[in-house]
């Protein structure tokens, strides 16, 4: 059964930029704030009220602009969105329509394949535009209606929409991490989708594959995770596929998510609801972006995670899958860093990152600058490996400690005498033993069945309580075999 | 190019509901001043740039500092309907 | 003569030199106010309490204890502002209009909120919720609008000044029809911040006066840049006072040919002749100039201005202030609060603009709108490149009747006919008294300058206040 259709996906993100006061008032931003106190006369929309343009808004639209690869317009203005909502104090938003801040971008994210390789696609990036945004409603728990709460009416938002050149749920998914990536490395945003600092929209149709024409778009809304907009999207697919199959038409719609049903359920939505007669905003001017400026602000971005990859591939000889996940968060490509630092091998450091340190942040659901064990303290338990202190096993079982009570592995390992067991001649000894009272075993390995032997170890491992370095232990073994001079070790 | 105007639509985008003698009346009125405005189109503009801002004013911008302004309380106190610190609305059904 | 017939410029003089008649001033323009307001209707809300409040603040500046009135789409903080509407009853907001802090700032009171076209909305001072404003000069009349209140509280002395707004000719063309002086300044030179919006682009806040002197006092103080309002210049404000020289010899004086032309009543166009020939005797030089595209102006006006109005009157919409109706739902909220809110004229006016606005007619009419005012703004930049000022007629008749253009918009709409092209081309122009009708009501003329002269204006309507006199001239009440 092959499926005939492929999927089109375009993304739009939006997200809310960290500035310390709104886009267009001197209101603070900060999340947290009692109800409707972070207010005034222009994001409350009152009459007689103007805005006035933040510079810092403007600023951070034109670097996220070029961290995508965009170009900046120098000729820069706002326009009216008008609709009413009781969230849009003014019955209107003040957006960009025509002359957006930045355009023509694009978006590297990695795709695996089906034979997981990873390659590199790139996705366009229509634009980038400045807007503000609307307040909160609260419908929870609210008799008869809803709560409305304007404090975040004014901070500001950059909406970032992609061609549609996704082609999978799996691709949206990394376009988000790989953008997210950006804007942390950036950062002008929490990047936060459970708070709402960062949002997500998707457009999805399918098509018959070859076809270049587009099918039928159904907008997609409130998917409130990274992995809610893929199974969202996957969900979605798969009814517009199912629909088509059986001789449907797909309508041009928009469909909310159901995170506990796993479904997506349509909007009915009015005809011309969404005639938002755009025009220039009078009470704003327009504004030129010289061509120095651009400069200034190209030459002010930190380093970003696709130079950063590359760096990590050179400079630490780490493969570009492995420098791809470490960069992919930020404060993970940093906590490593930091770690490499002190002196450890970056290989190790990298591997022991990716499995028993995230393990243990996922674990727990805390942020990576929020983990109990520090660079500083991490390298000390990798330098006890690299030096052959302990094994690799042993400190597999320092580590929760570590996390857990804060000790430091040195002390752990000197508390519980957990010192690797590196004495040969005593190794040695215990080797004859074990293989003098296991004559069964050392038949099978002579007869063809060389894994035994990590039974062997195992029993050396057991005399040692743990603490011998099971490689020096293998070839003691192998080495006292060979010497018993019948079959092969 | 003499406008036939659809008021309900219309209507319906700056949420005025019109009685039926108003839509009437309504329509005619729309009517006939945008037959007076189609004068506009004796005029040949390919060429002239429109004017949205008198002013030769650009690059207006405030600094980047927050400074709270009390208002809210006094604004909630005289809206149509709170509820401790909030604006209440009644029910959104579809459509709204 | 009474206190209260003293000229912003004679009430400063004296308070200057006895602060402590304040209270008699204040008495004087409130018993005024009493005895002739009920006939007039010039004042949505007047409070004596909060003037009593006021008297005792120490004031010092350059209105130290003069009392302005201030036309009611302005804000004034913790008191009502209602634009004549209904859908803004209760409306209270918590802060002042720049321009308000500025007065308040130069020591000026507060005295009372005039009465205006719904949203400013209107030629006649009949769309207010409330009811029109009589001319002072014959009750049975219009007193012009939107800023009719302002200018007939003026005119009738219950004001010493005030303050009006002008989108396409709402403080000129009340202050033609009640005989006072009415500067609409250049766009950008008296910050909105604070002014209900209705053209953004148009929308203007100036003085309503009883002499041109008082009128550049006023200048003084409101003029000048503001922070919180971008489309406002940062052009150094002059010493308004300075430019009354009374002189006007060497002054070049267009006449656009396209003013004098059928429409234009006979009495106005005579009037403002003479006015020519005064200028002429001062030692002006008169001279025709073209202004080709003033005949769309009209046009432009209603396509630009009310798609801006139609989108500052979407936040009227019953959630946060204001009237609202209370409903079932969210839906039938806004439809009813805004049904019944509204009036007509601020009805029609919404519709229409979110018909230019709309999918598929942008480009025909907004779009074509903006293109066409370019076409105005030039003709005056050409006709400034040959004259220094331009003179017309502010309204193209006397006064009419209330109730007489009520039911004919369109013929409401081209009583602007003089006035709106200033707006579009952001220029300032006066209108100040010229002449009388055969039956006793106000002519005025319009002075234009470019744009941030006032001064020029200021110098040509002094001399001719100085000369014809007409402000000497009151009506009886």
């Amino acid at each position: 059964m092959t499926n005939q259709y492929e999927p089109v996906i375009g993304l739009e993100v939006h997200v809310q930029l960290k500035t310390e006061s709104k886009i267009f008032c001197s209101c603070p931003t900060q999340f947290g704030a009692e109800p409707n106190q972070n207010t005034c006369p222009v994001c409350l929309g009152l009459p007689g009220s103007l805005p006035v343009l933040n510079e810092r808004v403007l600023e951070l639209g034109i670097k996220v602009g070029l961290a995508l690869g965009c170009q900046i317009s120098s000729k820069i203005k706002f326009d009216r969105k008008n609709y009413f909502y009781p969230d849009l104090p003014k019955a209107y938003q003040i957006s960009q329509y025509d002359m957006p801040v930045a355009s023509k971008g694009s978006l590297a994210v990695e795709v695996k394949q089906d034979n997981n390789e990873f390659i590199q696609k790139k996705i366009g990036i229509t634009r980038a535009h400045l807007e503000e945004d609307a307040g909160k409603l609260l419908h929870e728990g609210v008799r008869d209606g809803s709560w409305v709460d304007y404090n975040r009416a004014g901070v500001p938002l950059l909406e970032i929409v992609s061609e549609p050149d996704l082609r999978s749920p799996e691709e949206a998914f990394q376009y988000l991490v790989s953008l997210k990536a950006i804007l942390q490395y950036l950062d002008v945003s929490d990047c936060n989708m459970e708070e709402g600092s960062l949002r997500c929209d998707a457009n999805v149709s399918i098509r018959k594959k070859g076809e270049t024409k587009f099918g039928t778009k159904v907008e997609i809304k409130n998917m409130n995770s990274f992995r809610a907009v893929q199974k969202a999207l996957a969900y979605e697919i798969k009814r517009q596929t199912e629909a088509v199959e059986n001789g449907e038409k797909i309508s041009q719609e928009t469909r909310l998510w159901n995170e506990s049903k796993g479904q997506t359920f349509s909007m009915r939505s009015k005809e011309y609801a969404h005639d938002y007669r755009y025009f220039p905003e009078p009470d704003l001017v327009p504004f030129t972006v010289s061509t120095a400026r651009i400069e200034e602000l190209r030459k002010s971005l930190p380093e970003l995670p696709k130079a950063r990859i590359e760096r990590f591939h050179k400079e630490y000889g780490l493969s570009e899958y492995d420098a791809y996940v470490l960069v992919s968060d930020k404060e993970l490509g940093d906590y490593f860093e930091s770690t490499v630092c002190e002196k450890v091998s970056p290989k190790l450091a990298s591997n022991w990152i990716q499995s028993e340190f995230l393990a243990l942040v996922n674990k727990d659901g805390i942020e990576i600058k929020e983990a109990p064990i520090k660079p500083k303290a991490f390298a000390g338990l990798l330098k006890l490996i690299e030096d052959n202190t302990v094994s690799g096993k042993i400190a597999k079982d320092i580590f929760p400690q570590m996390w857990a009570t804060g000790a430091s592995a040195e002390s752990i390992v000197k508390e519980q005498g957990l010192v690797q067991v590196t004495d040969t001649k005593l190794l040695e000894e215990i080797a004859d033993r074990v293989i003098k009272s296991n004559q069964k075993t050392v038949d099978e390995i002579r007869s063809g069945k060389p894994q035994a032997i990590g039974f062997l170890v195992g029993q050396v491992m057991k005399e040692t309580k743990g603490k011998a370095n099971p490689k020096l232990i293998n070839e003691i073994l192998e080495r006292k075999l060979a010497s018993l001079g019948h079959g092969k070790a | 190019m003499p406008q036939k105007i659809n008021i309900n639509q219309i209507a319906e985008l700056a949420r005025l509901s019109l009685k039926p003698n108003e839509q009437a009346k309504l329509s005619k009125d729309l009517e006939e001043i945008l037959a007076y405005v189609d004068q506009l189109q004796e005029l040949k503009t390919d060429n002239v740039q429109p004017t949205s801002h008198v002013l030769p004013i650009e690059n207006v911008f405030r600094k980047d500092s927050s400074q709270p302004s009390d208002i809210g309380d006094a604004v909630l106190k005289h809206a149509p309907k709170s509820e401790g610190k909030f604006f209440k609305v009644p029910k959104i059904i579809e459509g709204a | 003569m009474e206190l209260y017939q003293l000229t912003l410029k004679q009430a400063q003089e004296l308070l200057a030199k006895n602060p402590g008649r304040k209270s008699e001033l204040i008495t004087a323009l409130s018993n005024r106010l009493k005895n002739v307001d009920p006939k007039i209707k010039a004042y949505i809300n007047f409070d004596s309490k909060r003037i009593e409040s006021q008297k005792n603040e120490k004031a010092k500046g350059l209105l130290a204890g003069v009392p302005i009135s201030i036309k009611d789409n302005i804000v004034t903080q913790d008191w009502e502002t209602t634009c004549a509407s209904k859908i803004l009853k209760g409306f209270i907001p918590p802060y002042d209009a720049t321009v308000v802090r500025k007065l308040r700032e130069a020591g000026a009171l507060i005295f009372g909120k005039c009465n205006m076209d719904e949203f400013a909305f209107g030629s006649s001072c009949e769309t207010s919720c409330f009811g029109p404003t009589h001319n002072p000069w014959n009750l049975d009349y219009v007193p012009g609008g939107s800023s009719g209140g302002s200018a007939a509280a003026v005119a009738s002395d219950i004001a010493i000044a005030a303050l009006g707004s002008d989108t396409g000719g709402s403080i000129r063309q009340p202050a033609s029809f009640c005989g006072v002086v009415g500067l609409k300044p250049t766009y950008g030179r008296v910050s909105r911040y604070g002014l209900v919006a209705f053209g953004s682009s148009l929308d203007q806040i100036g003085p309503i006066t009883k002499t041109v002197e008082d009128s550049a006092m006023m200048m003084n103080v409101l003029a000048g840049h503001d922070e919180r309002d971008s489309t406002s210049a940062n052009v150094p404000v002059p010493d308004y006072t300075t430019f009354l020289s009374k002189d006007v010899k060497g002054l070049k004086i267009g006449l656009p040919k396209e003013y004098f032309v059928k429409g234009l009543d006979p009495e106005v166009e005579k009037a403002v002749r003479q006015a020519v020939k005064v200028f002429q005797d001062l030692g002006a030089t008169c001279i025709e100039v073209n202004f080709p595209h003033m005949k769309y102006a009209v046009a432009v006006y209603y396509i630009v201005a009310v798609a801006e109005a139609s989108s500052n009157l979407g936040r009227f919409d019953g959630v946060e202030y204001g009237f609202r109706h209370e409903s079932a739902n969210l839906r039938d909220m806004y439809f009813e609060t805004r049904d019944q809110g509204f009036g007509a004229e601020a009805k029609r006016r919404i519709l229409l603009g979110t018909f230019v606005l709309s999918a598929g007619y942008y480009d025909a009419y907004y779009l074509k709108g903006l293109k066409v005012r370019t076409l105005i703004k030039q003709d005056f930049d050409q006709a400034f490149q040959k004259v220094d000022l331009i003179l017309g007629p502010t309204a193209p008749t006397p006064p009419f009747k209330i109730g007489e253009k009520m039911n004919d918009p369109l013929s409401m709409y081209l009583s602007d006919i003089y006035t709106i092209s200033a707006n579009l081309a952001g220029v300032p122009a006066m209108s100040l008294p010229c002449g009388f009708s055969a039956n006793g009501l106000p002519i005025g003329m319009q002075l234009t300058a470019k744009p941030f002269d006032e001064g020029t204006i200021f110098r040509a309507a002094s001399a001719y206040e100085a000369t014809a006199k007409w402000h000497e001239k009151h009506p009886k009440l």
